[in-house]
């Protein structure tokens, strides 16, 4: 799960990383009001959706009077903001964070992760603030510093020293690089956490080390303990179809082809659509029913993939184990009733119950289309695509 | 011969007295030599009662001093799954299969953490677990499909398993030992470990790797392949349309950073000379080809 910034920084702050002074806006009288709570004689009006590579888009503007506040707030607030990471149609700017000016003399980074290969969290670091750290990472790796932190030790003094020390915080700040390292990883293991960036973390002028942004992603199997980053969640940053198919259990992600499809297991359904793409055609969705689909549960999947427009054809791709093939071929015969199917839909299926399954299609009257194996589905619901042009 | 588990393994159940742990229980039990395999459940508030004539022990310590075995199956729910681990290393086991999905990442490095210098291996979590055909079968795959042989079988997912598992029994072609090493990021064995079981395995003659996008087990594997392997290895990567930053269903398959595609993975294996196929219904004729 993604939270914005503004409550990021309200978490870091809870854990003792500092951050500028802000207040979130819903509204351009409440960025105004956040200016004159705040003070002070310039302010940043900075768009919060769930996407990176808000600057750049225009979603970050200095102000330098109340007018300007208003002015810059009306300007982001109800926009489309396109990033590289939103997508080409954008995202709607709903909430601002009004923040206080900030005195920038060095941009640094940090940023926290699980690492697989150590099963630890590793917190890198960097001199190199601001930019991507992908980009970092590529071009001068020297410059990304790691440390793979003990579970029950936590981090230790000597290791955030070392990391401060090697980013290029001065002696004279070293308690608060200390401070900030410690506290991101306290926030990091207490969240439950999945990633933590800062980028930049700055140093001031007058040598203090802030917090400037606040990424922060949490484990989805964790939030059964953590009621209140539940609360933080925003569904208007989530794709309306994805949090549709949460409610059923079921496992969906919207892409941007014409073959919709339905399968049981995750890897199968990821090599499902690999198929497609083999064969010529693109996935329109990754969707996992799961182990335990029912008619109900069919048909929601079915309603959920047709309620994309591009989708051309569908197809069910179903390796029965513990499921059965009869009880999906009942499924997906009354969810192709219910919605009144009037797309090409190719059938494979294996396993438990296979001919049982088959003879259910076959009897329905449905203009079901039959395959034998993955690839002979997936080539004829392309060429079912390709007949409909 | 086998990998892990076979006909005189002897198994306990945690968390046998739920739904799930009783079904799949059950199903094991009826697969091959798993009548004589399941001796014990476990289950603290359940001590001295049974399931249908399984007996079931207070801790996994009990059943393992009552009934000798060595190897747990785990179907607790996700908050008390990765407890349910600690207390099988606690007791000595040797194998412990995990077929809970969705444990928290925390809780997971937190156990690996204490498995550090013990003797238990771990297998999973969030994996259909582990089947040697003809032998005995600890998890949740269809027992029907596989047929003993050669062909060992290792993968982060359950149903694209069983896909596999499918192609080689139609073209004729058994299996030693399937496992499923689970889709979760902080997991117990990895490709690389269980490779290097099928090579010291004198049954299997040739394996099958498949593999998802996220992290870099693969590649790992691959290169200990390249240096160390006597047998031929195939392979298959999942998610080669998958969108970057997008959880596909496992927790563990995503692309993060640029990192964990399916084409490095691919290009990694193939530098190692282990064959690849792009299409996931080759899975069982590319194993052939390679089969002496």
């Amino acid at each position: 799960m993604k939270i914005h910034e503004y409550q990021g920084k309200q978490l870091l702050r809870e854990y003792g990383v500092p951050t500028p002074r802000g207040f979130p806006a819903m509204s351009v009288d409440e960025a105004v009001e956040a200016a004159k709570k705040l003070g002070g004689s310039v302010w940043v009006v900075k768009a919060q959706i769930h996407a990176g590579g808000r600057g750049k888009g225009g979603g970050v503007k200095v102000a330098k009077s109340n007018d300007e506040v208003r002015a810059r707030a009306k300007d982001i607030l109800g926009m489309q903001l396109i990033t590289h990471q939103t997508g080409p149609e954008g995202q709607k700017v709903r909430r601002l964070l009004i923040e206080e000016g900030a005195d920038i003399k060095k941009e640094l980074y940090a940023g926290m992760v699980v690492d697989r290969g150590t099963q630890k969290v590793v917190l890198m670091a960097s001199s190199e603030g601001g930019m991507d750290i992908e980009e970092v990472a590529a071009k001068t790796p020297e410059k990304i510093r790691r440390v793979y932190i003990d579970p029950v030790q936590g981090l230790t003094d000597a290791d955030a020293d070392e990391i401060a020390l090697g980013i290029g915080i001065p002696q004279g700040a070293l308690a608060q690089g200390r401070a900030v390292f410690k506290g991101l990883y306290k926030c990091f293991d207490a969240t439950d956490a999945s990633l933590a960036e800062i980028n930049p973390l700055i140093l001031t002028g007058d040598n203090r080390v802030v917090a400037l942004d606040a990424k922060l992603n949490f484990d989805d199997n964790a939030l059964f303990r953590h009621p209140e980053i539940q609360a933080l969640r925003d569904l208007d940053e989530e794709d309306p179809l994805e949090i549709e198919a949460s409610k059923y259990d079921l496992n969906y992600i919207s892409l941007d082809g014409e073959i919709a499809c339905m399968v049981n297991g995750a890897g199968l359904a990821m090599a499902t659509m690999d198929t497609i793409k083999l064969y010529g055609g693109q996935p329109a969705n990754f969707l996992d029913v799961g182990g335990g689909a029912t008619a109900d549960k069919v048909t929601a999947a079915f309603k959920i993939m047709l309620s994309n427009r591009k989708v051309k054809a569908i197809l069910v791709n179903i390796f029965g184990g513990i499921m059965k093939c009869d009880t999906i071929a009942n499924g997906v015969v009354s969810a192709a009733r219910e919605v009144k199917l009037s797309l090409p839909l190719v059938v494979r299926m294996k396993g438990t119950n296979e001919e049982l399954g088959k003879k259910i299609l076959r009897d329905s009257g449905l203009p079901i289309i039959s395959a034998g194996n993955m690839g002979e589905a997936a080539e004829k619901v392309v060429a079912a695509v390709k007949g409909m042009r | 011969m086998s990998i892990l588990i076979e006909k005189n393994t002897r198994v306990m159940t945690q968390g046998i007295t739920g739904k799930t742990g009783q079904f799949h229980t059950q199903t094991s039990r009826a697969y091959a030599n798993g009548r004589a395999c399941f001796v014990a459940g476990v289950n603290p508030k359940k001590a001295g009662e049974d399931f249908e004539g399984i007996p079931i022990f207070g801790t996994v310590a009990d059943a393992k001093k009552a009934t000798g075995a060595t190897v747990s199956v785990i179907y607790v729910p996700p908050p008390f799954a990765a407890a349910a681990i600690d207390e099988a290393v606690d007791a000595g086991l040797d194998l412990v299969i995990c077929i809970t999905e969705g444990i928290p990442v925390r809780d997971m490095i937190r156990t690996r953490y204490r498995m550090r210098g013990k003797k238990t291996l771990l297998v999973g979590p969030n994996c259909p677990g582990v089947i040697t055909p003809d032998e005995l079968k600890i998890g949740i795959m269809p027992g029907h499909i596989h047929k003993k042989g050669p062909v060992g079988v290792v993968s982060r997912s359950g149903t694209l398993t069983y896909e596999a598992v499918g192609q080689l029994t139609e073209l004729g072609l058994g299996q030693s030992t399937c496992v499923g090493i689970g889709g979760d990021p902080v997991n117990g064995l990895k490709h690389i470990d269980v490779l290097k079981m099928f090579n010291d395995d004198p049954q299997t003659e040739a394996v099958i790797m498949v593999g998802e996008i996220g992290g870099s087990d693969e590649e790992n594997a691959a290169r200990w392949v390249k240096e160390h392997m006597r047998k031929p290895v195939v392979g298959f990567i999942a998610g080669v349309t998958a969108p970057p930053g997008k959880r596909m269903g496992h927790a563990g398959a995503i692309i993060s950073g640029g990192k964990g595609t399916a084409q490095e993975k691919l290009a990694v294996m193939e530098e190692c000379g282990i064959k690849t196929t792009r299409n996931p219904a080759e899975m069982g004729r590319t194993l052939k080809s390679v089969l002496k």
